[in-house]
């Protein structure tokens, strides 16, 4: 039990991951490869300014602003200088670690008696409560955690799906559906890619100070592989909405995340390696992207004979 | 309304593939004129709507648009003055949007977007719809990817004309429909044309829809104004002499090539 609420809570955090990641990826059609960087820059710079003793709330606003920035950068990079857009997102991500190491000053910061956003749910129970539920026994405090966590994700998918709807949000729908339309109705493409990205970014960041607030230590490793990850979730949401409509995009990323947490933390009590798990990861994501057209050829394949 | 003055464009400059597209082009349109451009391949006549729309800047020569000296100004930004129909039916529309949220796109063409509701009021959007008679004011939620190229087009041309542009610009938009939907599109066409009085720049390749569309016609050869009709002498124009005149410009093309061959021979 205790494994499934672990699981929930960080499938949840790490849904913002994969929002992010289905704001690059889908809406903007951007293969942005920033979001390993700007995941441990918000963790970086939520533990640096929690360990300064600074508002959790606040600490966690700043991480989030400084990820907005780094993907800010990548489309400068991509749409002003013309970079390619797989190539602006490593050069970013690159120049991020070293970032990410100065703003940390050490490779690792544990974080073990700073108050954080979640520490403040915690109290709202006794170390000692539990919540009997059958012959499980729940400590309240991972509960509230989880409540908490559940309340962010609501707001922040709510906000999201809101936004998709609005004029601004539905002009940055149709930049990565149809740039040369949009354009020519008056958008600057180049100026909405890259807002696009630093929202994306954004989001990536916050995931990347709640997770360090959850797990208690941040590290400059943090971020590898996690672009693959936020893949993974956004993929599993699609094929379990199976629908192109924003919202339930939105609903199926955030599924999906949870959903593949949870199929790893399984993986691992059934004794996979750690080590292994971003391999594991990568193999199920490449054949995510090519079941599709192995699936459409063996249909057109099967009547040719005739 | 608009004034084209020696519009001269050369692209990969200086490289083995060097295309001079504009040579020297000077035209000036008056507000609500239809003018029909035509041209042999390579004419440049594609080149020179781009050239007005700003997908690029041009290397000399001035364009003003209702006086505003447009020259320098990026694509994004003309666009609050400019409707335009690509040649391809799928250049025109979002194909993951519905075919409400494109219009509605359509509808703010220019103006700042802000955060308020994108799809707020449709009803007026559904009439636009509707007075097309093409039957899809019913399925404004449908995904646009769905429908056929000859409705994308016609989505097109009424986004394009949603907001009266001062200038609607036309690129072969009927050359990649079958004949039935390039009829419908054309019919579409000239309606909001005649009805808005927009003041049109249209490319076409087909004789007919040269001859008997619009009020001025020019032709286009090798970057350049070869000819500029209007008034009774665009009225008098048929398929026939159109083709006539291409067929002139032909020789004319073979003389020249002939002429450089002939000096090739004598002086190399």
């Amino acid at each position: 039990m205790t494994l499934l609420i672990g699981s929930l809570t960080m499938g949840l955090i790490l849904s913002l991951l994969a929002l992010g990641v289905l704001i690059s990826f889908r809406i903007l059609s951007f293969r942005d490869l920033t979001v390993d960087g700007s995941l441990a820059l918000g963790g970086a710079v939520a533990a640096m300014l929690l360990v300064e003793g600074v508002s959790p709330w606040i600490a966690t606003l700043v991480a989030a602003l400084c990820g907005g920035l780094a993907g800010a950068m990548t489309g400068v990079l991509a749409t002003k200088l013309r970079i390619n857009g797989l190539l602006a997102g490593i050069l970013v991500m690159t120049a991020l670690y070293s970032v990410n190491l100065r703003v940390m000053g050490k490779s690792n910061i544990p974080l073990m008696s700073e108050r954080t956003v979640l520490t403040a749910a915690q109290q709202l129970a006794k170390s000692d409560d539990r919540l009997h539920l059958g012959w499980w026994q729940i400590p309240s405090q991972d509960l509230w955690v989880l409540g908490l966590i559940t309340v962010v994700i609501a707001a922040v998918g709510g906000l999201l799906g809101a936004f998709f709807r609005t004029h601004f949000g539905l002009a940055m729908r149709a930049t990565g559906d149809n740039p040369d339309m949009i354009r020519a109705l008056g958008v600057d493409v180049g100026w909405m890619v890259t807002f696009g990205l630093s929202l994306s970014n954004g989001l990536v960041a916050f995931a990347g100070a709640l997770l360090v607030q959850y797990q208690g230590f941040a590290d400059v490793q943090m971020g590898i592989g996690m672009v693959v990850w936020g893949f993974a979730s956004v993929i599993i949401g699609e094929s379990l909405v199976g629908s192109r409509a924003v919202g339930l995009l939105i609903t199926g990323a955030v599924m999906g995340s949870v959903l593949f947490r949870l199929l790893v933390a399984i993986a691992l009590r059934w004794g996979l390696n750690p080590n292994d798990l971003k391999l594991v990861t990568a193999v199920f994501v490449l054949i995510a992207l090519v079941m599709p057209d192995v699936i459409a050829a063996l249909k057109s394949r099967r009547p040719a004979p005739r | 309304m608009l004034e084209l003055a020696h519009l001269h464009k050369t692209f990969y400059a200086g490289t083995p593939n060097e295309v001079r597209a504009l040579r020297g082009v000077s035209l000036t349109i008056d507000k609500g004129s239809f003018v029909v451009v035509i041209g042999t391949n390579g004419s440049g006549k594609s080149t020179l709507l781009n050239a007005v729309a700003g997908s690029f800047i041009v290397d000399e020569g001035r364009i003003r648009i209702r006086d505003r000296d447009v020259t320098q100004w990026p694509e994004h930004r003309r666009a609050a003055m400019i409707g335009r129909v690509f040649q391809n039916p799928f250049t025109g529309t979002a194909p993951n949007l519905t075919i409400a949220e494109n219009l509605a796109l359509a509808a703010r063409r220019g103006q700042r977007r802000g955060l308020g509701w994108a799809l707020g009021r449709t009803e007026d959007l559904r009439e636009r719809v509707r007075q097309m008679g093409l039957g899809m004011e019913d399925r404004l939620g449908n995904i646009i990817g769905n429908l056929s190229g000859g409705q994308r087009q016609s989505l097109t041309l009424l986004m394009a004309g949603l907001r009266q542009p001062d200038l609607l610009l036309l690129d072969e938009h009927t050359a990649a429909l079958d004949p039935k939907s390039a009829d419908q599109v054309i019919r579409l066409t000239e309606e909001m044309i005649r009805r808005d009085r927009l003041t049109t720049l249209m490319v076409t390749h087909s004789m007919q829809q040269a001859a008997h569309l619009g009020d001025r016609l020019i032709m286009m050869v090798r970057g350049r104004i070869m000819y500029d009709f209007r008034g009774p002498a665009k009225q008098r124009l048929t398929p026939e002499a159109l083709l006539a005149r291409f067929e002139e410009v032909r020789c004319l093309e073979q003389l020249d090539e002939q002429a450089a061959e002939e000096l090739r021979r004598q002086y190399v």
